[in-house]
């Protein structure tokens, strides 16, 4: 599962020999993250944000769970519980805002990941496995996400509630008794919060394996790299520690400054403050939006407006919204260009910065605005431009493009030149 | 580190430079530094993680609660509630006075006089907690026409404990008295506990 350089490990304490032939937990971490996993040695920065996802996995599982402590799911106490966890408990306030903030930084991070794997094209073989898995984990978070965001039992927790499962409601037939299935109810009562709680408490354990099984399936072709090309030698790699702990350890230095400043700062700045307003389901907030990381998928939601052929413009725009996720499942195989590295493809950079990045930027800032023009033609643009990127351009560019040279080695990449390029079976005549 | 797996990578940048004289490369100051501070920092976030679980302001604000004790007549007791445990406030008759002060002190497990357990002046007032020193129950004996023991003071049915009319351990498993919380008299009918 690894290079055949990669180091051995070899317990000199006689404790740690015996653990190793008990449980060979630590050799298990060593190989993983330790000495004994070689890594490109060309990674950006851009590969740092792995590690801070993983970083804020236990960060919100470590809050949520002493949250859990505190608060009662039920819908005569829940805001309250909410309350006296800011005002009675100590630390509470600290607790909760580095609960919500900290759901905001994952979600940045998980962004700033996923779009490094596209720009790097990471989904692409060796790596499906990787890339399914994650955006699979993805799913599992909005939706961890979602329920979270329910439990205060405020005006935008219960106005969230009703408008996501009333997506279902959108589904012909089966739509209506589905979503009073997933209530317990007509609308959101005490039995919705209550299995939403029990879920948002149950799914970032289901988010670790999925995390374990994704690290695990990396593990197998080892990490990608910005050239985008493979690992040859023992010079292109170095050592996971101390060479990548150490600039993880950095980049995670930088985003903990950042999350600081968010958690003790501008603690309320991503939220709503309607969510301060116990639920009330006569009244629905003037103006409702789901929390800033929903915000591009929530545009093509409300992008469909009007029927669709014979499609009802409601279940259009759920269709859109849940297909603009699930096209990502497919993107290892609509991409069919044999270079990764979007360094070496002229074309489809042009259209990832000049393309995807503006359409996915407009349906950002679309999906925070309210449902007025112009925004909601900027976002059928936008909603346009994002499958014809992934469905029509991605395929016609990879099979057409033609890439710049690659260079022979990361070695290479890195020092300019690779002595085993000129030397060895690879050598250029003349050279 | 950076020496030993350096030098088996061509390129990579092996750091001999930055030497001082006492052998102290930069890289180790920055190695113990960060190592240091994220040390000091995974230290400092343990103080809200196990605060949190102490009691809370909430509970805090209950920590104190006043009876009036001008309806307890001699002979009789009644349960009141002090942070969350029950507490038990009983007017001694004299015949009680009498029963708990002919008791050799000395012979006690937990030796205290009736002096020692109530406040100068109110000598007839006792107010103990409901909470048996053995593992918790709450005697018998406070409430009208409840088993008050061998002691005449208060029985715990959990383990056989035996109080007497003090509230002092006589019989049974328990190690010490009921406790006596700390309390004052507001007036001379209003009792402040806590």
């Amino acid at each position: 599962m690894s290079f055949p350089w990669a180091k051995h490990y070899e317990p000199v304490n006689p404790l740690m020999r015996y653990l190793d032939e008990k449980l060979p937990l630590p050799r298990l971490v060593y190989n993983a993250i330790g000495g004994g996993y070689p890594v490109p040695r060309n990674l950006n920065y851009m590969w740092n944000f792995g590690v801070l996802a993983g970083f804020c996995l236990v960060l919100q599982i470590v809050t949520g769970v002493v949250l859990a402590m505190h608060y009662a799911a039920n819908a005569g106490v829940a805001f309250s519980s909410v309350e006296h966890i800011m005002r009675d408990v100590n630390w509470g306030w600290a607790l909760r805002y580095a609960h919500a903030n900290g759901a905001s930084a994952f979600f940045a991070v998980i962004y700033l990941h996923i779009f490094r794997g596209f720009f790097y094209s990471s989904y692409k073989a060796p790596r499906e496995m990787v890339w399914l898995i994650g955006v699979t984990i993805f799913l599992l978070m909005m939706a961890t996400g979602f329920m979270g965001y329910v439990l205060p039992w405020g005006q935008m927790s219960f106005w969230g509630a009703k408008v996501i499962t009333g997506l279902f409601g959108a589904i012909p037939v089966v739509g209506e008794p589905i979503q009073i299935w997933l209530l317990g109810g007509y609308a959101p009562d005490n039995a919705a919060l209550n299995r939403f709680f029990s879920l948002h408490f149950l799914l970032p354990f289901v988010i670790a394996g999925a995390v374990i099984l994704h690290i695990w399936a990396l593990h197998i072709p080892g990490s990608s790299n910005p050239t985008g090309i493979e690992v040859k030698k023992e010079s292109d790699t170095i050592p996971f520690h101390p060479y990548y702990t150490a600039k993880d350890g950095f980049g995670l230095g930088v985003f903990l400054i950042l999350y600081c400043v968010m958690l003790f700062l501008l603690p309320n700045y991503l939220g709503h403050p309607d969510n301060y307003i116990e639920a009330n389901p006569l009244s629905t907030p003037a103006h409702i939006v789901p929390e800033w990381y929903f915000w591009p998928f929530y545009a093509i939601l409300r992008a469909f407006t009007s029927d669709f052929f014979f499609i009802p413009a409601k279940l259009m725009g759920v269709l859109a919204m849940f297909s603009a996720i699930l096209l990502w499942f497919f993107l290892p195989w609509l991409d069919k260009g044999p270079v990764r590295s979007g360094h070496y493809r002229p074309l489809f950079r042009k259209f990832f910065w000049f393309g995807l990045i503006p359409a996915m930027a407009v349906l950002f800032y679309c999906g925070g605005a309210p449902a007025e023009e112009p925004f909601v033609m900027l976002s059928q643009l936008a909603t346009a431009y994002y499958f014809l990127h992934f469905l029509v351009i991605l395929p016609i560019v990879s099979m057409i493009e033609r890439p710049d040279p690659l260079p022979y080695s990361i070695t290479e990449a890195v020092l300019g030149e690779d002595k085993a390029a000129v030397l060895g079976e690879n050598a250029t005549p003349g050279v | 580190m950076a020496d030993t797996t350096g030098d088996a990578i061509p390129g990579t940048v092996t750091v001999h430079d930055a030497h001082d004289g006492d052998g102290v490369r930069r890289r180790d100051f920055i190695n113990i530094a960060a190592v240091g501070a994220a040390g000091v920092g995974g230290v400092a976030v343990l103080l809200p993680l196990i605060s949190q679980m102490a009691p809370s302001a909430d509970v805090l604000a209950e920590s104190s609660t006043e009876i009036d004790v001008s309806s307890v007549q001699p002979g009789m007791a009644i349960k009141a509630l002090f942070r969350k445990q029950p507490l038990f406030v009983r007017r001694l008759t004299p015949a009680e006075i009498k029963a708990a002060n002919a008791v050799d002190v000395s012979s006690l497990r937990d030796p205290e006089t009736l002096a020692d357990r109530t406040k100068e002046g109110h000598e007839d007032m006792l107010i103990t907690m409901g909470v048996c020193t053995h593992l918790g129950c709450v005697p018998l004996g406070a409430g009208e026409g409840e088993n008050k023991g061998p002691f005449g003071g208060y029985f715990c049915p959990c383990h056989g404990s035996a109080y007497d009319t003090a509230a002092r351990i006589r019989k049974g498993p328990a190690p010490k008295n009921l406790e006596v919380p700390e309390y004052e008299f507001t007036s001379d009918t209003v009792v402040k506990v806590g």
